[in-house]
């Protein structure tokens, strides 16, 4: 799960990790109120869930009350495109104000999960700032890496060899030290996924403090933390993913026209590929799951043929927990519930298949079977050209 | 022959009293495993549907010399039972439970590595050496015993290759889902070296998707050590590079992790490259000439 950046610089002032004063606004006027409480010069910020914001124009400085109002009418309501952001982009529903820092250096710090080493990994480079990215294509080596002990985490001499890593002496050496672990903290008691902070900075006045933040949560820890759940905000969400969510349905918007609807995402992901070999776009990515009701697979229908661009559906289900009849069940209900009225392609193997076959063939619907994966991929494509 | 599970493997399964432990349990039961009996907490002494359970791991290794544990608790305590299973001294422990906070995992993995037990998943439907025995919910009857060895990220996209390799009478001598976990047990390199020494497994079967690099190391290990066929499948070909999550992402993965980056590098290794998941049982026919 994302959240904006100023509920994630709420959550590190929590920890200690220090960042600039600032306030959300929804309206110029808020802005202009907001930026004459700051005073003096202020940033204002689009607030959507992606970064590359400053290339987009979503960043905008001003001198005064007036010039934040200026910005932020420019800001609220334009749809921000990033490298990170779908390609229609996004609407911007609310800024940051936030006082200017006077920036000194922009340095990188993040932390999230390496996979390799099954632990966590704190990565810091003094090459921070909107281009972090090229930093680590071509000069890899500038990025400076500390893995957390898996049951212990960062200890107080990786911190410092990261603040030292950064060029950092003195009081900013001090001030980083503990930034880092406060972040480190954070990511750990809130199941964070990524911690990034881009830039970190170090100002004129010889402060260090987070200009940016970012922080993603991982989606299987969310039960234990309610108050992370509050932070959700649903607009940033395409509306049929956040539909599927509620019936506990893995489901991805994609531009194609053939709906696929599958159990298991290694074989949802298999069947995209064989709809794209056999010429045609997937319409969606679409998991209902191991141990699918007939409500949910009905749920699933649902959602996948009310995206307009859906001309077939392929049903490609290998039972296992998963059983053929339960599956044979919800379409059933599905297509005689929603009258639905676009081509079904069906392949079915596993558990109850035999079952599951004969009560689609007793329905009376006209639904095209497949003998395997290559053949319903075949017909899904030809039925969805029409 | 066949690795990690046969007909002597004694298995205790935790969560055995949830809908989900009970139903497979039974399953695994029909299908020939010995399932000594079950664990859950505060229900020691009773039997359920058949199965004696008990309060704790260490008391069912002690009383049946259970030598598996198969879990199938809920999300929120599987690390902890897992941890249990490998504190009993249960050598292989093969978690199915989806969900586990990836935080959970990195530590009851790191408690695993100062033992003896080895995890299979989670997040994975489990182990199955066909005609002896099915630890974990894999339909089965798909299986039949033979030469070719699978193992492979994903659940059901097993169940479709080991169709496929039944239907071709291809038949299998272990197969091993080692989960979709960004964290996991038992990797590919894990299962690739017990495969390679296994007298009865002629041939390998793999099944990849994108995300990680446990397939590139997979590809280094097959270079340097394995000399039986491999047949290799990556999915996620076509999938849309994922939306980027900030930086990290991007830089911890250093160009890794996409589909075709995974194919070169298995390719290079010397494994056959199956474009097509319709095509994977016949390739293996082709590899093995049948
Ligand atoms: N409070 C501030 N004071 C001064 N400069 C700022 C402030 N906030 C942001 N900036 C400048 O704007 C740039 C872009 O802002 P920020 O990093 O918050 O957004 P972003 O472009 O979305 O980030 P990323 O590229 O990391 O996704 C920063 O690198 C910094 O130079
Ligand atoms: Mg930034």
């Amino acid at each position: 799960m994302k959240i904006h950046e100023y509920q994630a610089k709420a959550l590190l002032r929590e920890f200690g990790v220090p960042v600039p004063r600032g306030e959300v606004a929804t309206t110029p006027a808020d802005a202009k109120a907001a930026a004459a409480r700051l005073g003096g010069r202020v940033v204002v910020k689009a607030q959507v869930h992606a970064g590359g914001r400053g290339k987009a124009g979503g960043i905008k400085v001003a001198d005064d009350a007036e010039g934040a109002e200026r910005a932020a009418r420019q800001i609220l309501g334009m749809r921000l495109k990033s490298p990170q952001t779908p390609p229609g982009g996004i609407e911007v529903r609310s800024v940051l104000v936030e006082e200017a820092s006077a920036v000194a250096r922009e340095l990188y710090l993040s932390i999230t999960l390496d996979r390799a080493r099954a632990t966590h990994v704190v990565m810091a480079s003094e090459a921070g700032g909107m281009d972090i990215e090229e930093v680590a294509a071509r000069t890899p080596d500038k990025i400076i890496r500390q893995w957390a002990h898996p049951a212990l985490g960062i200890q107080d001499f990786q911190a410092r060899r990261l603040a030292y890593g950064l060029g950092l002496a003195g009081a900013q050496f001090k001030q980083a030290v503990a930034l880092i672990r406060g972040l480190f903290a954070l990511y750990l008691a809130r199941d964070a996924s990524l911690a990034e902070v881009n830039p970190l900075v170090v100002t004129k006045e010889g402060r260090v403090l987070a200009l940016d933040a970012k922080l993603n949560f991982d989606d299987n820890a969310l039960w234990r933390h309610p108050a992370i759940v509050a932070l959700r905000d649903v607009n940033e969400e395409d509306p049929l993913d956040v539909e599927a969510s509620k019936y506990n349905l893995n489901y991805i918007k994609l531009d194609g026209n053939v709906g696929c609807m599958v159990n298991g995402a290694g074989l949802a992901m298999a069947t995209m590929d064989i709809v794209k070999l056999a010429g045609g776009e997937p319409a969606n990515f679409l998991d209902v799951g191991g141990g699918a009701s007939p409500e949910q697979i009905e749920n699933a229908f649902r959602i996948l043929s009310s995206d307009p661009s859906v001309k077939a559906v392929f049903i490609n289900v290998f039972g296992g927990i998963l059983r053929c009849d339960r599956l044979a069940a919800g379409v059933i209900a599905a297509i005689r519930n929603l009258g639905l009225r676009l081509p079904v392609v069906v392949r079915m193997e596993g558990t109850n298949v035999e079952l599951g076959r004969q009560m689609l063939a007793e329905s009376g619907l006209a639904l095209t079977n497949a003998a395997d994966m290559g053949d319903g991929a075949k017909k899904a494509v030809a039925l969805a050209r029409g | 022959m066949s690795i990690l599970v046969d007909r002597s493997t004694r298995v205790v399964v935790q969560g055995i009293t949830g809908r989900e432990g009970a139903f497979h349990a039974a399953r695994c039961k029909e299908y020939g495993t010995i399932i000594v009996g079950g664990v859950t907490p505060g229900k020691g002494g009773t039997t359920h549907e058949g199965f004696p359970v008990w309060n704790t791991v260490a008391e069912a290794v002690a009383s049946e010399g259970a030598n598996c544990a198969l879990i199938f608790v809920p999300p929120a305590a599987a690390a902890d039972a897992i941890m249990e299973a490998a504190a009993a001294a249960v050598p292989l422990v093969v978690c199915i439970t989806e969900g586990i906070p990836v935080g959970d995992l990195v530590k009851a993995k790191h408690f695993l590595a100062g033992t003896s037990s080895r995890l299979i998943g989670a997040n994975c439907p489990g182990v199955i050496t066909p005609e002896q025995a099915k630890i974990g919910i894999m339909p089965g009857h798909i299986h039949r015993a033979g030469p070719v060895g699978v193992v492979s990220r994903s659940g059901t996209l097993t169940y479709e290759v080991v169709g496929q390799l039944t239907g071709r009478s291809i038949g299998q001598s272990t197969c091993v889902g080692i989960g979709g976990d960004p964290v996991n047990g038992t990797s590919f390199v894990d299962v690739l070296r017990l495969f390679n020494d296994d007298p009865e497994t002629r041939a390998i079967m793999m099944i990849g998707e994108i995300g990680g690099t446990a397939e590139e190391e997979a590809a280094a290990f097959v270079k340097a050590k394995v000399k039986k066929p491999i047949v290799a499948f990556i999915c996620g070909q076509t999938a849309p590079p994922g939306r980027r999550m900030g930086h990290a992402g991007a830089i911890i993965a250093g160009g890794k992790g996409t589909a075709a980056e995974k194919m070169k590098a298995l390719e290079d290794a010397g494994a056959t490259l199956v474009r097509s998941p319709a095509d994977m049982g016949a390739t293996m026919a082709k590899v093995i000439g049948r």
